[in-house]
């Protein structure tokens, strides 16, 4: 290949892409990157191909870098290459050549035709300016007759109208007849303006007259009939349309139109207050007929006077609310809705597009529209409400919902009427008080429900509680009263399960409020504030809450009065509140959160607090409750040591039928409480079980320690013991918070009763034999008592403290020997 | 200059009665009982000296048995009412009797306080207050800031209003009024008002507390139930006519507006056991002090049915002190209720606690082991300022 070939074939592309560059310029493509690469590929000299070819180059170097054999391949190969393109070259040569050839041959025969096409275009223009002369001369011709026949026909349509109005008198009179006063008003419409134009003409003047005449009349009847108001809305709304074709003032057609469709509402409505009439009306006759003054005519009320006066006093007799609802609907609110209709169309939509519309009359017409729906919205809406409010029974919600969602559902025509109104909105807030009222209703039949529930349970607990006492006595502290049918746990149960049912059916009820079906459970109060706020708040936690205040008001109100709340009771409500505390809350407020989807908007009362606030009350009820059986046992202690002449008693035979009281109400006392609550924990050493009576360890460990503490003679001595004793132990705390378990209240009643008898017994003044007598009585309790608490060093504490005080208050301080004690209290 | 720490007093007999010289305005002095049924009974006078913190006792016999109740005369200092109980033939009896001290018991402490410990004198008997066809007598009051001539005796059912004449030495009763009732009704306790010209009378019978008109001896008021449990102890409210208080069996403390006797005005429970005494502070209402079974004493500040609700009424020349003015910034919104102060240095029941009747801001409780705790309202925000102490003792 040779360097001139190369290059011819270099350039060429060379200019191609030059064009090529500025098309892709123009059509803003980027080409940079390809021709970077192009020009790394061209750069090279040695690339035959490329545009950087240089010959000479190429040839020192195949001449350098070759064998010779290499270089004979490589020269023939080219030779190869040569001649290939040299055919190719001849080939396109050839084709372009003969394309060129036939491209001129069409040229020519086009010029050809072009000619031919030109004279034929001479010849028609010269045709089309003949034509154009005759029309002329044609329509020349015809002027003349033409205006004629104009005038002709312009003189023709004159006398009918002046025949029209000649006749109108007669044909009005005739409508009149017909009473087809449409077609009347239209005539008269036809013919006003000219009769009024041409007023001046004297037989223009007397048919003006008589139609006047005739249309006053006309108007008259009209008016006559509109005001008759018996006809039906059709034919009402007709009677409008021609009075004000016949420029009746529309403002006092509006008046009277809304004053006529005022007084069939007000029928309507005072049909709706009939039916809600019975209950005021039926209280009046009572009263009336209480205080004697029984003239029926007195109440003044139709409904007590009507046949219904029989059935008044029976409530059922009264209509449901959905059938009162519904009635509302069906009568007065789609007849609300057809005048609304046929007012905006004969006032509103009409006027608009006639004449009328420049009067302002819409606007007028609107404004009448809106006060009158609402005046008389607002008197339905009074008496839906009152009908609601007396809707008191909780029974069936759904019957309520459907009844709100059919007003909700019937007033959103109203809407599509009257877009401006403010009537849904007010039906909407009618609703959402219902609802909330509804809420409060339910709170307290919950409420009243609870306390039911309770006074059941105490009924409950009145009857078995003597069984229980009895088995417990007689069995001398070992049985207990599970067998019972209406034992604690099972009061329990039932008691928190009763609740949590009605709590489920409430939730239920009060859910059909936002049931996807109803039309205004979508409004956003449904789906947020009466859902958390309503719901939520003042319902579920309000109930909560209402426990745990009910429950605490059992602690304040009985608490002077002496226990008039059963301990039993107080106890199961304790236990009631801790397991609310510990599930019952949660598990309502989570049922409540997903039933309802509580999206909380506004700050909700946290679970922690109820939980809290809950088991406060536990805690006080449990105090309560040991308050109550320690000032039970506290008062018998009390009453045994008040009552006895201590100087002057006889030696002890016996425990003191006192101390068995105690021990057996203690007995009684554990086995009711371990019925609710857990064992808890005692100190390590007292949890020997096997010490049923008094062990023998015990009771030595015991005549040690008396022995100790009453043998001096000096009472100092006991004192100072005591001091000691003091000094070492923690203080206690008589009357303090007890924890959940059954040991921990134990405690604190004997705790409560030992410290009464303390502090009785320092008030007394003892003989030798009473110092004995108490001797021997507090050994008894020592037996029996130390097992029921914590920590069995306490009723030794105290038993400690009160034989020493005894000692001390004593004339004669001889103790008991401890063996005869021990034969005594053995002995029972 | 003052050392707040609490000082205390050891009796070797235990003891229940307590009560400050009324009579005294310049030395703290207090009067204790002690019972014991084996030795001597004695009444214990403690003197507190403010300056050096340091107790002076001196001490008198009381021979006719242990005392249950100590009444000092608001007129004269030497004279003074027990209630005690004799012990005759195994027959346990409660009288009352106004004793005189013997004029010299303080010369001789003063010398030589050891020996009068030993060789103590005994008290002058000036009259008993015979009641015993009335009963056993369970406390003797002295008329209020009156002459010393006039006392009531609380004996069973019966309360007697006793004139002392020819200087106490001989007593007539003059009235008498009883309580009828179901059951055997007894008094426990009582207070003599010092409003209406001192002529109202509170008395206590188990849960119930009645006040007397004594011009007449007629019940005027009765509270049922004000406690859930005996009542142990009442006091007026020196101050504000209608407010009294009273304390119990149900731990709890409560304050009454006569007038109006359903409902309590104010209830504490602060005790954790039976409240056996309750004592307004003499100048400072809102001031109370309660004792307890529990061992602890309480002093509370009521300061919302107090006569200065709104706090201390600062003077103009107390504004002067500058140190005072943030306090009269405080003084104006309402106080709120609280209790100043615990007292837990007794270990066994407290059944008797008192004001000075010289230094409105000392008080002394005496516990039945015989310890008798002098202590001083703790200088705190919420009660009138220690600043004004010196002035308002002086006043008094």
């Amino acid at each position: 290949m040779d360097a001139e070939a190369v290059v011819s074939e270099d350039s060429c592309p060379d200019k191609k892409r030059r064009v090529h560059g500025m098309l892709k310029l123009y059509y803003g493509l980027n080409e940079e990157g390809k021709a970077e690469e192009e020009e790394a590929q061209s750069l090279d000299p040695c690339d035959i191909n490329g545009p950087h070819f240089d010959p000479e180059h190429f040839l020192n170097k195949l001449r350098r870098e070759c064998s010779l054999a290499e270089l004979m391949d490589q020269e023939t190969c080219m030779v190869k290459q040569i001649r290939s393109l040299d055919s190719d070259m001849q080939t396109l040569v050839y084709e372009n050549y003969n394309k060129f050839i036939s491209a001129t041959d069409t040229i020519r025969k086009m010029k050809n035709d072009f000619k031919k096409m030109e004279d034929e275009m001479d010849c028609l223009s010269a045709n089309m300016s003949a034509i154009t002369d005759f029309s002329a001369r044609i329509s020349g011709t015809l002027q003349d007759q033409h205006a004629q026949i104009t005038k002709l026909s312009g003189v023709h349509t004159l006398l009918r109208k002046l025949q029209f109005l000649f006749e109108l008198p007669a044909r009005l009179n005739k409508c009149l007849e017909m009473q087809a006063y449409a077609q009347a008003v239209r005539s008269h419409r036809l013919a006003r303006c000219v009769l009024q134009q041409y007023s001046h003409l004297p037989s223009f003047k007397g048919i003006q007259d008589d139609c006047h005449a005739i249309m006053d009349k006309l108007a008259l009847e009209l008016r006559q009939k509109f005001r008759d108001g018996g006809s039906s809305a059709k034919d009402l709304s007709e009677c409008v349309e021609l009075l004000l074709q016949l420029d009746e003032p529309a403002e006092e057609l509006c008046d009277k139109f809304l004053s006529h469709a005022r007084s069939r509402l007000e029928s309507d409505l005072q049909g709706l207050e009939a039916e809600i009439r019975p209950y005021p009306s039926a209280s009046a006759v009572k009263d009336a007929s209480v205080r004697g003054l029984s003239s029926p005519a007195s109440t003044g009320s139709p409904a007590a006077s009507s046949p219904k006066a029989s059935a008044i006093f029976s409530p059922s007799s009264n209509t449901d609310i959905l059938e009162f609802i519904d009635r509302g609907c069906n009568e007065f609110v789609s007849s609300l809705c057809l005048v609304i209709t046929s007012y905006q169309e004969l006032f509103v939509s009409h006027a608009q597009t006639g004449e009328l519309a420049s009067k302002n009359i819409p606007e007028m017409a609107n404004a009448k529209l809106h006060a009158f729906v609402d005046d008389l919205a607002a008197r339905y809406f009074s008496l839906v409400e009152r009908r609601i409010q007396e809707e008191k029974g909780v029974g069936d919600n759904s019957l309520l919902v459907r009844a709100l969602d059919r007003f909700h559902r019937r007033l959103q025509a109203v809407t599509k009427l009257l877009p401006g109104s403010s009537v849904p909105s007010k039906g909407t807030e009618i609703v959402i008080r219902a609802a909330t009222e509804r809420v409060k209703q339910y709170l307290a039949a919950l409420q009243s429900f609870y306390m039911d529930s309770l006074t059941d349970v105490r009924q409950a607990l009145a009857t078995p509680r003597l069984s229980v006492a009895s088995a417990s006595v007689g069995g001398g502290g070992g049985p207990s009263g599970r067998d019972g049918p209406n034992s604690l746990p099972e009061l329990l149960s039932s008691l928190s399960a009763s609740i949590l049912n009605q709590i489920k059916s409430v939730l239920a009820s009060v859910h059909l409020f936002t049931a996807k079906d109803i039309t205004f459970s979508n409004k956003p109060y449904f789906k947020g504030e009466f859902c958390s706020q309503g719901v939520r708040e003042s319902l579920v936690v309000s109930f909560i809450k209402f426990i745990c205040q009910s429950s605490r008001q059992f602690c304040e109100s009985s608490g002077d009065k002496g226990g008039s709340t059963p301990p039993a009771l107080l106890l199961l409500l304790s236990r009631l509140c801790l397991d609310y505390e510990t599930s019952t809350i949660s598990y309502i407020l989570t049922l409540t959160d997903e039933q309802f989807l509580v999206q909380h908007h506004s700050p909700v009362t946290p679970v922690t607090t109820l939980c809290t606030e809950a088991r406060e009350a536990a805690q006080k009820l449990l105090n309560h409750y040991v308050k109550v059986q320690g000032l039970i046992i506290s008062q018998m202690l009390r009453k045994s040591v008040e009552t006895r002449d201590w100087v002057n008693t006889i030696e002890p035979r016996n425990v003191r039928a006192v101390m068995k009281r105690v021990v057996e109400d203690t007995t009684s006392i554990d086995v009711q409480v371990g019925l609710l609550y857990e064992e808890g924990v005692r100190k390590a050493h007292s949890s020997d079980s096997s010490k049923r009576t008094f062990s023998v360890y015990s009771s030595s460990r015991q005549q040690v320690r008396y022995a100790a503490s009453y043998t001096p003679s000096v009472p100092m001595d006991t004192n100072l013991l005591s001091n000691i004793h003091k000094l070492f132990s923690e203080r206690i705390d008589i009357f303090s918070s007890v924890e959940f378990n059954k040991v921990s209240v134990l405690t604190g009643i004997i705790k409560i009763s030992l410290k009464t008898f303390l502090e009785c017994v320092r008030l007394r003044t003892f003989g030798r034999y009473g110092l004995q007598q108490i001797q021997v009585d507090c050994h008894y309790l020592q037996m029996y008592l130390w097992r029921f608490v914590s920590d069995e060093n306490l009723v030794h504490f105290l038993l400690d403290e009160i034989v020493g005080s005894s000692a001390h208050r004593c004339l004669d301080p001889a103790p008991m020997e401890q063996s005869v004690i021990e034969v005594i209290c053995e002995r029972g | 200059m003052e050392d707040d720490a609490p000082v205390i007093y050891g009796l070797e007999f235990q003891a229940r009665a307590l009560t400050a010289q009324t009579a005294e305005t310049d030395a703290i002095r207090f009067l204790v009982g002690t019972q014991s049924l084996k030795f001597d009974n004695q009444i214990h006078i403690i003197d507190f000296d403010d300056e050096n913190n340091i107790i002076n006792k001196n001490v008198l016999l009381h021979q006719a048995g242990e005392i249950w109740h100590i009444g000092a005369s608001p007129a004269d200092k030497a004279v003074l009412t027990t209630c005690y109980n004799k012990t005759s033939d195994s027959r346990v009896v409660s009288c009352a009797a106004v004793w005189r001290m013997p004029c010299d018991w303080e010369t001789g402490s003063n010398d030589s306080p050891d020996d009068s410990a030993h060789n103590p004198q005994t008290l002058e008997l000036l009259c008993h207050l015979d009641d015993s066809p009335h009963g056993n007598a369970a406390c003797v009051l002295w008329e209020p800031m009156g002459d010393g001539k006039r006392v009531i005796s609380l004996a069973d059912n019966h309360a007697l209003l006793w004139d002392l004449h020819e200087s106490s030495t001989q007593a007539k009763v003059s009235s008498t009024a009883t309580l009828e009732g179901k059951g055997q009704l007894k008094f426990t306790s009582g207070k003599w008002s010092p409003h209406h010209n001192c002529s109202q009378l509170a008395t206590a019978n188990d849960t119930a507390i009645r006040g007397w008109d004594l011009r007449t001896m007629s019940q005027i008021y009765c509270i049922e139930n004000a406690h859930g449990q005996l009542v142990r102890d009442l006091d007026f409210n020196p101050n504000r006519q209608y407010y009294l208080s009273s304390c119990g069996d149900d731990c709890k403390v409560k304050f009454w507006d006569v007038r109006n006797v359903q409902e309590p005005v104010k209830t504490l429970e602060e005790h954790s056991h039976w409240v056996w005494s309750v004592r307004y502070n003499h100048s400072h209402d809102q001031l109370v002090l309660t004792a307890s079974s529990d061992s602890r004493l309480i002093l509370s500040n009521m300061v919302s049915i107090s006569s200065e609700p709104f706090g201390h009424l600062v003077d103009d020349e107390e504004l002067s002190e500058g140190e005072d003015n943030h306090q009269e910034d405080k003084s104006k919104e309402p106080l709120k209720d609280s209790v100043v102060s615990t007292y837990e240095e007794h270990e066994d029941s407290v059944y008797a606690a008192e004001w000075s009747s010289a230094d409105p801001w000392l008080f002394a409780s005496l516990s039945y082991d015989g310890r008798l705790v002098i202590n001083r309202v703790p200088p705190c925000p919420q009660v009138p300022h220690p600043a004004l102490r010196n002035d308002t003792s002086v006043h008094m």
